[in-house]
């Protein structure tokens, strides 16, 4: 199958720069899929993003979305995506219908008229459907300064899937909105993805929203530091282990080393054994020892991200393959 | 094509409700023109109008009318660079029309926006006793548009050079400001030093204003205000400015856009 995204080698240095924003980046995205570029700010996510969305011309590198190359089929690709940026695109003094009947009309869905009452019937049906999706019947009629945030942002992902694009890209879209809000825009956009089969691009810098993503990319000063399933993400880079601990702490490792179990231990710590070979039950079951403590260490992408990030910020470089020094060993 | 129509009404119409809709920045727009034509128009005809051999209220409303066409206009397609990063802009940069679709879209909306405003000055202008007979009302409406359309090649021009809006808030006055008085707004610039007389002739206001001036005196009873050229002269200059500048700047803009 096709992918919604292909990106191969992808460098941006803007005029006047020294540096690459974007440095030798290369993923792809599967059609349907939730792929999320995360990183801190100033990592690149953006200027990946405003490349991908034609906006901005890359350096080097090839983009292809949809089957269109950026460069040569720019209109292609703009008809095939749709775009909620970070700063809100709606105008304030303008009402809902109205933002959304310049976006249906710049689409070319329908043809332009200057009042609600002349658009055609399917428009008009079209935009109480989404009203009552909203359930903003009685507001639609009223400038959007008077709504807020959660539902400017609604208002604005509805509008971006007037046009049934193939990939919807979020930048940072629930910066700025209370929980209740992220959590009611979140689950609008798990409906989406279920009923049109949407392609979702999301740059992010919330860990618990790149933990819904299939596929996790994590960018940093323009380089990409991981790529994968969360999972491995988290295994890549945290390893999971077990702490356990006795009363009688000798007899634990003795009967430990017995079965031939690895371990590391200072003099005063509970043991920690790492998870690879044998999965936790496994090495509970063997254990006769009666136990004082008994957790299970599963990292949490959160972990894996502040390691990567901020390993970096000393040293300035990471090799993900090298396993992590054991804090505690 | 009709597509692109389309998109080009879709953004003219919404810069006109923008405008509509905005109390503040209409009242706004409306001060400036009040104090240069009641107060300096007024004053000027008052304390030097007999000598002077010419009505300096309708010198001074002809210039302020011209200024007001070209510099709404300008500024307004300007505002492409300042609201690019904020409100539908942004939307519009990413939807699948041309480039060129955007800056027609854009020149139509400030014009009429511009227009709403001219209407605005030309109702204050005859409460304080401007001379305006309906031929000359009449003749102001190809006028206005035509110094509009100057204004929004300017604009295209200044704007296809700037980058970002901090750049746009520095230089803008500054290419807007010194047209005040180079084309003559409220002063007549029958005699300038050379160095003032090349500027003068350099800046594309002056076309504007003179033109305007041209055809409300060559339609006005009585003595005429000193005029640098004849209208035709002017119109043909105006004609050569805008086609080179909407040229040479929608393709600096085209380019320059996403080549950051």
């Amino acid at each position: 199958m096709q992918a919604a995204i292909e990106v191969q080698n992808l460098t941006k240095r803007y005029r006047n720069a020294t540096i690459n924003a974007v440095d030798g980046v290369s993923f792809s995205v599967e059609p349907g899929a939730l792929f999320a570029l995360l990183g801190p700010n100033g990592a690149g996510k953006t200027t990946t993003l405003s490349i991908l969305t034609t906006t901005l011309t890359k350096t080097s590198g090839s983009v292809v979305i949809s089957g269109h190359d950026i460069d040569r089929e720019a209109k292609a690709v703009r008809r095939a995506i749709g775009v909620v940026f970070q700063q809100p695109s709606l105008d304030l003094n303008l009402t809902a219908e109205e933002n959304v009947r310049l976006h249906a009309i710049l689409y070319g869905l329908y043809p332009f008229r200057p009042a609600y009452k002349m658009m055609p019937l399917a428009y008009q049906q079209r935009i109480i459907e989404l009203a009552t999706v909203l359930g903003i019947e009685k507001e639609l009629f009223k400038p959007i300064k008077t709504f807020s945030g959660g539902m400017r942002r609604k208002l604005e992902i509805i509008r971006d899937l007037l046009h049934h694009p193939k990939i919807l890209f979020l930048d940072e879209p629930t910066t700025g909105l209370d929980p209740l809000s992220r959590k009611n825009l979140w689950e609008y956009l798990r409906h989406v993805r279920a009923a049109e089969h949407t392609t979702i691009f999301l740059t992010t810098h919330y860990l618990e929203e790149a933990e819904n993503a299939e596929r996790v990319c994590v960018i940093n000063r323009g380089r990409i530091r991981a790529l994968g399933t969360p999972a491995t993400i988290k295994g890549d880079l945290v390893e999971e282990y077990l702490l356990l601990d006795a009363k009688d702490r000798r007899a634990l490792r003795t009967e430990l080393v017995h079965l031939a179990i690895d371990f590391s231990t200072q003099d005063d710590t509970p043991l920690r054994i790492a998870l690879g070979r044998q999965s936790a039950p496994q090495i509970i079951q063997q254990i006769r020892t009666p136990l004082s403590l008994l957790t299970i260490h599963s990292p949490s992408l959160e972990e894996a991200y502040l390691e990567m990030v901020g390993r970096e910020e000393v040293d300035g470089t990471l090799e993900i393959e090298t396993p992590l020094p054991a804090s505690i060993a | 094509m009709k597509h692109e129509l389309n998109a080009i009404l879709t953004i003219a119409y919404r810069d006109v409700t923008k405008f509509l809709r905005d109390r503040p920045r209409i009242v706004i727009s409306f001060i400036f023109p009040m104090l240069f034509i009641g107060i300096l128009g007024g004053s000027l005809q008052a304390n030097l109008g007999q000598q002077a051999g010419f009505n300096f209220l309708a010198f001074v409303f002809t210039g302020v009318l011209a200024q007001v066409l070209f510099q709404s206009t300008a500024s307004g397609v300007i505002s492409l660079v300042e609201d690019r990063e904020q409100d539908f802009s942004q939307a519009i940069f990413i939807a699948p029309v041309s480039r060129y679709s955007i800056i027609t879209g854009k020149i139509l909306g400030e014009t009429l926006v511009s227009l709403a405003q001219a209407v605005g000055v030309v109702v204050f202008g005859l409460i304080v006793g401007t001379p305006l007979s309906f031929l000359q009302l009449l003749a102001f409406i190809p006028i206005a548009i035509i110094v509009c359309l100057l204004g929004g090649a300017f604009g295209i021009l200044v704007l296809a050079n700037l980058g970002t809006q901090r750049r746009a808030n520095q230089v803008f006055p500054l290419v807007i400001f010194p047209q005040f008085f180079l084309a003559g707004v409220f002063n007549p610039i029958t005699s300038l030093p050379l160095p003032l007389l090349i500027l003068s002739r350099m800046a594309p206001l002056t076309y504007g204003v003179d033109l305007m001036r041209g055809v409300y005196y060559g339609l006005a009873p009585g003595p005429a205000a000193p005029v640098l050229h004849h209208p035709l002269t002017n119109l043909l200059v105006i004609a050569l400015l805008f086609t080179v500048f909407l040229t040479i700047g929608t393709w600096l803009f085209v380019r320059n856009e996403r080549n950051r």
